[in-house]
């Protein structure tokens, strides 16, 4: 399947090289902090590398700047002059002031994503504060209580989608556990050359705007060649029946879609520098709008070690899925001296952010080829019912127990899970709901569309556990809040319950109580859902504590289960990260009293 | 949560379950000789070919796939499911709100995209068409704006040739979501052209029916009782991603005669048309086509009387446009 990245880049048209190099031509950096760096190395870091920002007093401003990453000059918002702005590095039990200019033209905000905070820092304008007007200052002042791998991001309007955004490392008040020689942020971020509003005009009114691997009937004379025109018929019934395309991976994709990694694009080719045998860290944050990207190094083990910032117990990996507004530290251990590339893959295989780990700046190693265009599977759509009903028992005895999805059925002390039961909202019989699953699945050990049994190791939410458990194991755990995932593709309205959030009303927390939320996927897309100002904590189908982390990607046709306890006085949001779902509906203020 | 299954739901589970082994059987029978163990992911049937991304601003290449490789499964072969789309919300739904009473602050500054008014204005079919009789300029468009829950319509359809208008007919109406892929719409349709303006009433659902197909059906009633039926629908194939065979029908029905019109009691006319459009943008698609309308009935025999034909083919060329 791999072919030359000689081949690659000579397939590579010369206008498109020029197009995505954009100014950051062998960009290259030496990491945030490298404790056996030579003084030699000092000078290298490239324009398209962001600023490092340490301590506890921060001046942040946010301005319009024109940015090239295309080949064409666009409006874009910048942090600091730069996008992505700043890192900014904060150490664990400080206070830090950070004082936000926005010299935009419009209210602008800045959300402080994972940071356990006072509402009011929080930074969501209508439900922490107004945002900050043009011309204004925000001062956010907060204790810091954690330490790992977040970001910062726009949280006003498609601001977001324009470039304000930026990494935040939080040192641990004790030194380290994890010792590296070399540490790096790798953001990956997704750029458009239109004005967002236009393209959520586009979405709402013709909502396949930017799906290109659409069903054709070239698709249907090869399926009818090989399996029968009755066969072809057959599997196309109800997907036609229901109105879907079982190519609806994602709404928005390479056709207006520029991968960056740190600020360039593919061919820009962001470099981390290494020496052979060094462990270097690298922080992957997906800091894009609206993409999921498919993450690895090929020839290098990924030793996963920190979901959302809260380490995990190692998982070596060769690949993993990042969902929009997850973050995941890995070390890599490269012991060759040569180049090897990171290769970020978007989950709608249009395009890809791309750079390299190198021992010696301005080079580059193979460029893998996308994985070929994948379609929906079953499982996406039925949940459990395509994996042969809800029992593990009925599941063992009609596939054998050898299940394609990598069905390995946890079970609880009766030693079977059963199917739990699905709670429609009546909300979700409307105009805003054209799907409803009533058998999702639940096994987590699901790597996603497109990624399963790509004879790669690739990681699943079933592998990563929190060190040191849950925060709260010794608060029983009280009600349970279910809320669906629900959409209609076809008008572009998404919400939770068939509810948009103009619709809807806050969902309250009681303050203090330890409650489940239970997320039910009842549409054909993964949805990251991330719930500000409390953790997360994911529980394996059989209710264990599973790990702990700020965003929860749900899958097609899942049920997920978290825990939260409502520590955190306040108002809140809680939604859909893809900026598109969110606008559109997805999105709901928590209120903690 | 195991252990807490109710009565009820151990009955859908084993009704559900057995449904279901028919299923699996068939899948498995379908995949013997196939490398893959299970059902749930189809093969990836790439052909050794490399596909050059030449959909925006990307580069890479990405495996040529060709075909799906999905398999059967139907919505209904799960006897005592509940259907996954559309129907009524039981008596024992759940309540969505979980508020306890609790409202929105009166903080300022939410700025959400889901509640804004857009507007759309799309010429569907904006031609030239050439036939034995005639040849001119026919134009179907539609103009919208509102938000999800109400939005205002503007239609108009007509031609123009010989040197005259010879028929537009101009709708103004209310439309309202009433199901996931339904909207009513509510309103006053107004006829021009040969003939004396009339004036009508409107109302009609307008909607995607399963198997993706686009329809509209709208009844009028007008001034000294007339009244009138009209019914549209059309299909979207893709033959590429960019290359798109468009057939439609169109059929109108009226109450009464009107003879001043050229009108019919009765079946009055049908159209059936098939477009080929390239999509070079998703807005912009240039198309050549055919086109045939029939009269029927007394407008058949009116048209006769005016020496015009009662079968019109012509050719089209236009392009479908939006904004």
């Amino acid at each position: 399947m791999k072919r030359s990245s000689r081949d690659a880049a000579m397939n590579v048209s010369r206008r498109r090289f020029v197009q995505s190099l954009g100014a950051g031509t062998g960009a290259c950096s030496l990491g945030l902090f490298s404790p056996r760096l030579f003084a030699a190395d000092i000078g290298t870091t490239s324009p398209r590398t962001p600023a490092l920002l340490s301590g506890t007093d921060f001046d942040l401003t946010i301005g319009n700047m024109p940015a090239d990453f295309t080949g064409r000059m666009r409006p874009a918002v910048s942090v600091n002059g730069s996008i992505p702005g700043p890192t900014l590095r904060w150490r664990e039990g400080t206070s830090v002031t950070l004082r936000v200019h926005n010299h935009l033209p419009v209210t602008s905000s800045i959300h402080w994503h994972g940071i356990i905070l006072p509402f009011q820092m929080d930074g969501v304008p209508g439900i922490s504060y107004p945002g900050i007007a043009a011309g204004d200052t925000f001062t956010a002042r907060f204790q810091v209580k954690q330490s790992g791998t977040y970001w910062y991001h726009g949280h006003s309007h498609f601001q977001e989608q324009t470039g304000l955004y930026g990494a935040i490392i939080i040192d641990p008040a004790k030194p380290d556990p994890i010792g590296v020689d070399r540490d790096y942020v790798v953001m990956l971020n997704d750029w458009t050359d239109e004005d967002p509003d236009g393209l959520y005009a586009h979405l709402k009114k013709v909502s396949n705007y930017y799906n290109y691997g659409e069903p054709t009937m070239q698709d249907f004379i090869a399926d009818a060649s090989r399996q029968g025109v009755s066969h072809a018929l057959a599997s196309r019934r109800m997907w036609n029946q229901m109105r879907m395309s079982p190519r609806d991976l994602v709404d928005v994709t390479g056709a207006t879609y520029t991968y960056l990694m740190n600020g360039n694009g593919p061919a820009g080719n962001w470099t981390a520098l290494f020496r052979p045998g060094e462990r270097v860290r690298l922080r992957f944050i997906n800091g894009s709008s609206n993409s999921f990207f498919d993450v690895r190094i090929p020839g290098l083990n990924l030793s996963v070690i920190a979901a959302d910032g809260q380490n995990v117990d190692p998982v070596e990996v060769d690949e993993f899925r990042i969902g929009t507004a997850e973050v995941y530290d890995v070390i890599v251990q490269p012991r060759e001296d040569r180049a090897y590339t990171i290769f970020a893959q978007s989950m709608s295989r249009d395009g890809y952010a791309r750079g390299t780990l190198a021992p010696r700046a301005g080079m580059q190693a193979e460029v893998p080829n996308l994985d070929p265009l994948p379609t929906i599977a079953m499982v996406d759509m039925m949940g459990s019912m395509a994996q042969g009903g809800g029992m593990s028992g009925m599941r063992n005895m009609t596939h054998g127990g050898d299940m394609h999805t990598g069905q390995h059925e946890p079970t609880d002390d009766t030693g079977m899970v059963g199917m739990p039961e699905v709670h429609h909202a009546r909300t979700e019989y409307g105009p805003n709901v054209d799907m409803r699953v009533d058998m999702p699945r639940t096994n987590l050990d699901d790597p996603g569309i497109g990624l399963r049994d790509n004879g790669r190791r690739v990681l699943t939410y079933a592998d990563l556990h929190t060190i040191g458990g849950s925060l709260y194991e010794h608060e029983p755990v009280g009600r349970e809040i279910e809320l669906h995932l629900t959409g209609n593709m076809e008008r572009f309205i998404w919400g939770f319950d068939g509810l948009k959030f103009s619709q809807a009303k806050p969902v309250h927390f009681r303050y203090g109580e330890h409650l489940r939320l239970v997320l039910v996927n009842d549409t054909m897309m993964t949805h990251p859902i991330h719930l500000h100002g409390m953790w997360s904590e994911l529980e394996s189908p059989a209710q264990k504590f599973q790990v702990r982390k700020h965003t929860i990607c749900v899958q097609p046709a899942q049920r997920v289960t978290y825990r939260v306890l409502a520590d955190a006085l306040g108002r809140w949001a809680y939604h859909c990260h893809l900026l598109y779902h969110m606008e559109a509906g997805m999105f709901r203020e928590v209120v903690v009293s | 949560m195991s252990m807490n299954l109710c009565k009820k739901s151990m009955v859908f589970v084993a009704v559900s379950a057995a449904a279901m082994v028919p299923v699996p059987l068939q899948a498995q029978d379908t995949m013997q000789g196939m490398d893959m163990p299970a059902m749930q992911q189809p093969p990836q049937q790439t052909t050794g070919g490399w596909q050059r991304l030449d959909i925006g601003p990307q580069i890479g290449e990405r495996p040529v796939v060709r075909g799906l490789g999905l398999q059967p499964m139907a919505v209904d072969a799960m006897p005592g499911m509940p259907p996954m789309q559309g129907g009524r919300a039981p008596p024992d739904a759940r309540r969505p709100d979980y508020s306890d009473g609790v409202d929105y602050g009166s903080m300022t500054g939410m700025d959400m995209a889901d509640d804004k008014p857009l507007g759309m204005l799309q010429f569907d079919r904006l031609e030239y068409f050439n036939g034995r009789a005639a040849s001119g300029v026919s134009l179907d468009a539609q103009a919208w704006y509102g938000t999800d829950e109400n939005r205002l319509w503007l239609k108009a359809e007509g031609e123009h040739s010989g040197e005259r208008l010879q028929d537009l007919r101009t709708e103004v109406l209310w439309d309202r979501p009433v199901a996931a892929y339904w909207d009513t719409q509510l309103g006053v349709r107004h006829d021009f052209g040969v003939g004396p303006d009339r004036t009508w009433a409107a109302f009609g659902v307008q909607g995607l029916a399963p198997y993706w197909f686009d329809v509209a059906a709208t009844a009028y009633v007008g001034q000294s009782s007339r009244t009138a039926l009209r019914f549209e629908a059309q299909y979207e194939l893709p033959l590429t991603q960019r290359l798109i065979l468009q057939p439609r029908i169109e059929a109108n029905l009226y109450g009464r005669d009107d003879p001043q019109r050229d009108i019919g009691a009765g079946l009055s006319d049908a159209e059936l048309g098939v477009r080929l459009r390239y999509e070079i943008t998703r807005q912009f698609a240039p198309y050549v086509g055919v086109d045939f309308t029939r009269r029927f009935g007394k407008t058949a025999d009116f048209v006769r009387a005016a020496g015009e034909p009662v079968y019109k083919p012509q050719l089209v060329a236009g392009a479908h446009i939006w904004f």
